[in-house]
Order: C-alpha cells, then sequence, then structure tokens
C-alpha cells in the first residue's frame, strides 16, 4: 500500500513481531528462539507466517511481506531457492528484501575467545548493499547462446548505503570506512559506488575512508583480517565479503546479520544458509540464530532482554566451551540451548524492571 | 514441580538420543524440538519459577477495593508471583491531587503494567472539564480500550455462546473536554476525530485480530450524518484494512450495530469504534453476557497496560454490603498474568472461576443467587488446582 506508513505493532509494552520459519535448519532454530525468549519473558508475540519454497506462485511470499509490513520487524530462517525452479521463479529472500527496501545488510564479526580458529582479534563490521547490483533480476537471451544479465548501480542507493555506513561507523566509535569494488574494470558501475562513498566519506572528516578493489580485499582478508575496521561494498561482493569473514571467526552457525530499511528491519543469520544437510538432526549451531534475535531485541529497544542473553549465549561458548559439531564440539543444539537458559536463570531472580 | 519434570523429561530426551547408534538417532532427533514446541502452549509450567513482577494497583472508588482484595486474596492462595503497588486515587473522597496522579505515573513508568477500578467522576461542575479517569488515560495514552464479551459456561442468559471483541478509541472523539459557551446559553462540545488515531486503532484492532486468530474486524460509525469526521474513520480503517487481507472488513451504523447486537449478535467478531460509542456498545455487550459483574476489560498504549472491568462502573450503592461480582475483575487479573508472560497462573485463575460459575452452587446477586463477595472469593480459592 502507497503512502500508509503504519505505527509499529507495540501495545502494552508487548511487541508483535513476524516468525518466517523458512526451510532447513530455520525452522528447528526459530523454535529454540521462542523457547528462550519465553523462559525469559521477553514481551514479544510471534506471529508465524510461513512462506513454502515448493510453490511456483507468490501468494506465500507476499503474504510474508504484508506482515512485515503491519509488525515493522521481522526475524526469518532462510527461504530454500531451488534452481530446478522456471527461471521466472525468483529469490524469494531477494524479493523479500527489494520489496521492503531493506538497503542495508550489516553484519558484525567478531572473534569468539572460545571458538579456535586460525586468526584472533578479528573485529569488522560489513555493511553491503543489499537491493540493486547483481541480483536486479534483469535478464535476458539477447541472441540465442548469448544471455545478457544486468547489474545496476545507481547514485541514490549508493549515496544511501555510504551513508548508513559512515553514520554507523560514527555511532560505534569506529576510525575507517573501507569501501570494496571492482573499478578497475567496471570503471563506470562500480566507479560510480567509489565516487558516491567519496563524496559521502568528506562529510566524516574524523573517519578515515580507503578503498580496496575486491579480489585484493578477499587476499587480505585471509592474511591479515586485522586490518579492516568497517567495510562498505555493493551487493554481491558483500556476498561473498561477508561469507569468507563468517569462515574466519568460526563459520556459518556462529554470526548474526540484519537488514535494515527506512521503515522496516528483519533480521536472520549473516551468511543465510539454509542448512539442509544438517536440518532436524538437533546439530545446527543455534548461536547465530539467537544472537540475531539479541540484534532485533536491540532494535525493539529491549536492550535489557538482550543483553541478558547475549551474555549467556556468549558465556556458553566462551567458559563452558559447549560447542555444536561446527566449531568442533560434540554438543547437540538443545544442549546447548540448555545450558544457555542455565546461564540466564543463574543471573538472578528476574523482575519487570529487568 | 512442572519445571523440574519437563527439565527431566527433556534431559531424558538428550540422554536418549546420545545413547542410540545413528540410523534410528535420525529418527528421534527431532523430538526434543517438538517437546519444546509443546512448552509454548498455555499447560507449560511458568516460565521462571524465581520471577517477581511488579505491578501498579489503583483500587478507585466504589467496590474496586472489594474486588482488589478479591484479587490479592486469590494471587496470595494461587502463589502468584505478583507484587502490587497500592495507590487511592479518588475524586470523590478528596484522595486527588496532582501529586497523587504523579505517584501513579511514576510508578506505572516502571511497571508498565495496572490493575485499576473506576475513579469515580462527580457530575457537577467545579472548573476543571478533565476527570482524574481520563487524564490518567489521556498522560498514559491508552488509547485503545478491549472489551472480549465471552458467554460464561453454566450461566444461561438470552443469547449463549457469545464470543465477540469491541476495540474503543478512547482518547479523543467526543471525550475531547473542550466545551465552551459561545454565546449566553448556547453551548459548543467539540468532538475531535484525528486519521492518526484513527489509523493507530484501526490496526490496533486487526493486529488483536491477526494475534488472536479471528476473521472478521467491523468498524461502527455513524458517517451518514457525521460524513466528515465519522467518515475520516471509516476511511481509515478501510485503509489499514488492506494490510490485513485475509480479515474480512464490514462496516455498520451504530444505531444497527446496537440493534443487531440484541438481536442476532453472533454475526460480530471484532467491533472497533471512536469513543462515545464504544463506551455505548461495551454497556450494551456486557449486559448480554450478565452484566457489569463479568466482563474484564483492558486498555493498551504502545508502553503501558492497564487492566480493569469491562463496563467500568463505581456501583457505590453497593459499597460495603460484600455483594459485589468479583467475576470481572478476576478474569482480568488473568488476563494480566497471561500478558505478563504467566500463563500458568493465568489458565490457574480463570479455570477456578470459570470453575465455579459453571458449578453454580455460589453465585452473587447480580446473577440470581445468595453468595457474598467474600464466599464467592472463597470458593474461587477452594477450586485453585495448586
Amino acid at each position: 500500500m502507497p503512502m500508509l506508513q503504519p505505527p509499529p505493532a507495540k501495545y502494552g509494552g508487548r511487541h508483535t513481531v513476524t516468525l518466517i520459519p523458512g526451510d532447513g535448519i530455520g525452522p528447528e532454530l526459530l523454535n529454540h528462539v521462542r523457547e528462550v525468549f519465553r523462559f525469559s519473558c521477553v514481551p514479544v508475540d510471534f506471529e508465524v507466517v510461513h512462506v513454502n519454497s515448493a510453490l511456483e506462485t507468490e501468494d506465500d511470499i507476499n503474504n510474508a511481506i504484508t506482515a512485515i509490513r503491519r509488525n515493522g520487524v521481522a526475524l526469518k530462517g532462510n527461504i530454500e531457492t531451488k534452481h530446478t525452479m522456471a527461471p521466472s521463479v525468483k529469490s524469494r529472500n531477494n524479493l523479500l528484501r527489494t520489496s521492503l527496501d531493506l538497503y542495508a545488510n550489516v553484519m558484525h564479526c567478531q572473534s569468539l575467545p572460545g571458538v579456535q580458529t586460525r586468526h584472533k582479534n578479528i573485529d569488522i563490521m560489513i555493511i553491503r548493499e543489499n537491493t540493486e547490483g547483481e541480483y536486479s533480476s534483469l535478464e535476458h537471451e539477447s541472441v540465442s547462446g548469448v544471455v545478457e544479465s544486468l547489474k545496476i548501480i545507481t547514485r541514490n542507493n549508493s549515496l544511501r548505503i555510504a551513508d548508513y555506513a559512515f553514520q554507523l561507523a560514527r555511532e560505534k566509535g569506529r576510525r575507517r570506512v573501507t569501501a570494496v569494488h571492482k573499478a578497475n574494470i567496471m570503471k563506470l558501475g562500480d566507479g560510480l559506488f567509489l565516487q558516491c562513498c567519496r563524496e559521502v566519506a568528506s562529510g566524516y572528516p574524523d573517519i578515515t575512508f580507503d578503498s580496496m578493489i575486491v579480489d585484493n580485499t578477499t587476499m587480505q582478508l585471509v592474511s591479515k583480517p586485522q586490518q579492516f575496521d568497517v567495510m562498505v561494498m555493493p551487493n554481491l561482493y558483500g556476498n561473498v565479503v561477508s561469507n569468507v569473514c563468517a569462515g574466519l571467526v568460526g563459520g556459518p552457525g556462529l554470526v548474526p546479520g540484519a537488514n535494515y530499511g527506512h521503515a522496516y528491519a528483519v533480521f536472520e543469520t549473516a551468511t543465510r544458509n539454509t542448512g539442509k544437510s544438517i536440518a532436524d538432526r538437533n546439530i545446527a549451531n543455534p548461536t547465530a540464530m539467537l544472537l540475531a534475535s539479541c540484534m532485533m531485541l536491540d532494535h525493539l529497544k529491549l536492550y535489557d532482554h538482550a543483553s541478558s542473553i547475549r551474555n549467556a549465549i556468549l558465556t556458553t561458548m566462551n567458559e563452558t566451551r559447549l560447542h555444536t559439531a561446527d566449531i568442533g564440539g560434540q554438543g547437540t543444539t538443545s544442549e546447548v540451548v540448555q545450558s544457555i537458559m542455565r546461564f540466564i536463570q543463574s543471573k538472578g531472580q528476574l523482575t519487570t524492571d529487568l | 514441580m512442572p519445571v523440574t519434570m519437563a527439565a527431566a523429561l527433556r534431559g531424558s530426551l538428550v540422554t536418549l538420543v546420545k545413547g542410540l547408534s545413528s540410523p534410528r538417532w535420525q529418527q528421534l532427533a527431532s523430538r526434543p524440538l517438538s517437546v519444546s514446541a509443546a512448552l509454548c502452549g498455555p499447560e507449560a509450567p511458568p516460565a521462571r519459577a524465581d520471577a517477581t513482577f511488579k505491578v501498579t494497583m489503583v483500587p478507585g472508588d466504589g467496590v474496586g477495593p472489594e474486588l482488589m482484595t478479591a484479587v490479592k486474596d486469590v494471587f496470595k492462595a494461587g502463589d502468584v508471583p505478583v507484587e502490587f503497588e497500592e495507590f487511592h486515587l479518588s475524586e470523590v473522597q478528596n484522595m486527588a491531587s496532582e501529586e497523587k496522579l504523579e505517584q501513579v505515573l511514576t510508578s506505572m513508568k516502571t511497571n508498565k503494567v495496572a490493575m485499576k477500578g473506576k475513579i469515580h467522576t462527580p457530575m457537577e461542575f467545579k472548573g476543571e472539564l478533565a476527570s482524574y479517569e481520563m487524564r490518567l488515560r489521556r498522560k498514559l495514552d491508552l488509547f485503545a480500550n478491549v472489551v472480549h464479551v465471552n458467554s460464561l459456561p453454566g450461566y444461561s442468559t438470552r443469547h449463549n455462546n457469545l464470543d465477540l471483541v469491541i476495540i474503543r478509541e478512547q482518547t479523543e472523539g467526543e471525550y475531547s473536554s473542550l466545551e465552551h459557551e459561545s454565546v449566553t446559553g448556547v453551548i459548543e462540545c467539540l468532538k475531535i476525530i484525528t486519521r492518526q488515531k484513527s489509523r493507530r486503532i484501526a490496526k490496533f484492532a486487526f493486529d488483536y485480530a491477526t494475534k488472536k486468530g479471528r476473521n472478521k474486524v467491523t468498524a461502527v460509525h455513524k458517517a451518514n450524518i457525521m460524513k466528515l469526521g465519522d467518515g475520516l474513520f471509516l476511511q481509515s480503517c478501510a485503509e489499514v484494512a488492506q494490510l490485513y487481507p485475509k480479515i474480512k472488513y464490514e462496516n455498520i451504523i451504530i444505531d444497527n450495530c446496537c440493534m443487531q447486537l440484541v438481536q442476532n449478535p453472533y454475526q460480530f467478531d471484532v467491533l472497533v469504534m471512536p469513543n462515545l460509542y464504544g463506551n455505548i456498545i461495551d454497556n450494551l455487550a456486557a449486559g448480554l453476557v450478565g452484566g457489569a459483574g463479568v466482563v474484564p476489560g483492558e486498555s493498551y498504549s504502545a508502553e503501558y497496560a492497564v487492566f480493569e472491568t469491562g463496563a467500568r462502573h463505581p456501583f457505590a450503592q453497593a459499597v460495603g454490603r460484600n455483594i459485589a461480582n468479583p467475576t470481572a475483575m478476576l478474569l482480568s487479573a488473568a488476563n494480566m498474568l497471561r500478558h505478563l508472560n504467566l500463563e500458568y497462573h493465568s489458565q490457574m485463575v480463570s479455570d477456578a472461576v470459570k470453575r465455579v460459575i459453571k458449578q453454580g452452587k455460589v453465585r452473587t446477586g447480580d446473577l440470581g443467587g445468595y453468595a457474598t463477595s467474600d464466599e464467592f472469593t472463597r470458593a474461587v480459592i477452594a477450586n485453585l488446582a495448586v
């Protein structure tokens, strides 16, 4: 519906949040989130909206998008995109992000002391343009056997993502923003992106700005990741770089992600994995989704609930060292969740002014 | 007790899963999940055994204090982890002051949740147009009033099995407290309808319907006469309705709505309306299922929730006579417990009340019985399944 931007669904201090279970490990992880929320008396109610990835119609996803429009905030598992389906069937996840204009994807990659990795002390924030670039879904066969895929870079969207990155950097007290691009080859498209970043940077003299070509970036990331602070980039590079970074700190099961627009926010795991192969086996790492739910609580300004749950997750990870198989442990998903709930409880009596 | 049982159950499942070889392991692995899913049901144990919740309490006038005593007694007997902070605010007993109002507001700011009796508003004009009841409502921005009219099984009325929800905007409309004498002998009262507040209440109604799994929202209005004011309300409702394609949207004119309610109330599901119509319909619908003593109500703003009776009357003539029906306030208290995530206790209290009504042995005068308020409360306590 155009023009009407409804107020968020918050009444008597209780929020309503759209919950999209998605496919693979999504439903079980989100059930654990609900269990933890219930246990710690978080004033959030979920409106569960299922999206069936096997259907070719867009009714389900449109329904989910409307649900986010009315609630303002969503927590979601990844919806599987089957490559075997007709090319006209667009990625549901992408459709959701573009329809709601969730232009900024934010992930924060931080080394966890309890997890064995090759690199220590990583602390990188990745800001990815989420709505255009290579994900424009504009492809055609101009001549038989020749396919053209359009990558779209616009001045407006580049300025707005650059501004978002610098604002976030200032808010979080960061020193440096690095733009990732491939302007040596795509001189106009990525050139425009880079130029927009420079323009915005001139308005933030307190923050150092530099740029790096995407191929070099990935190499630098795996050899000396500590040199990066905040990174901003177009859509596809963001996809690649965020996966590299998640790998550096321990894998897809650990890092939460958020998608912000002007009106709506959707929270999910940073690398958006469906995890079909480990679904329903009680071995998926619940950390990323639980941390995503904490980001959501922060967004809802329920800071105390967020930090109480986040501390319990990190304590389980770093002190108890109860780990799932993906990071070399032998714990099951439910054991990790149980341990997290024990820590929440051990923090003493719960009151409404928690 | 239920906590330890569930924990033990989950613990044993985990050990079960661990002890199995891989092929059977896969079959069983999803079970702990279904256990946790089942925990979300109403039969679930308390969320946190050690939780205590502070709730603001304003007993108000008339039988309010008596009803609150019933609530406190039942909570005590049921070991409900709620502590009340009581404030006596009353205009008729000279216990109202700016300071008192401030105290209530400060307490609300930390607790977010309150139980409240009716603060009686004297009819005569003493220079202040807005009553304390209205000022409290405005200060907390309690814009939405919800009255769930539900027939009580076991108490038969003309219409049985009624189940409808009345949602009322209660911060503007006819209750604007804007009245003036433009020329001697001519008074103008302003009724204010704004787009923002109309959309807000409409969205509340649709959000409520979504949350409670209801199918239809009906807007009540008088836009045939007040074409601009009520017209704006109606237009706002229609706009918001577009965001909820799965919920049916209808509208009905207030006078017809009243007639339909007494003839065939089953056609309604959720009703949403401006302030004064809400006041009338609340009372009418409460009358359908047994009167002011049996229907709970609640008011919401974005931050706060206030639990009260559905039809708000002080019932001053009953003070001290031990005849008021505590049902409405007890059911409202149960709703408050649900709002605080205490589903288990909420269910316990509302089940006990409904059991007493269903048995029909202990009934107060308004339901045709001879029991006193205290006897009713004691019967509820005896029925608590602790």
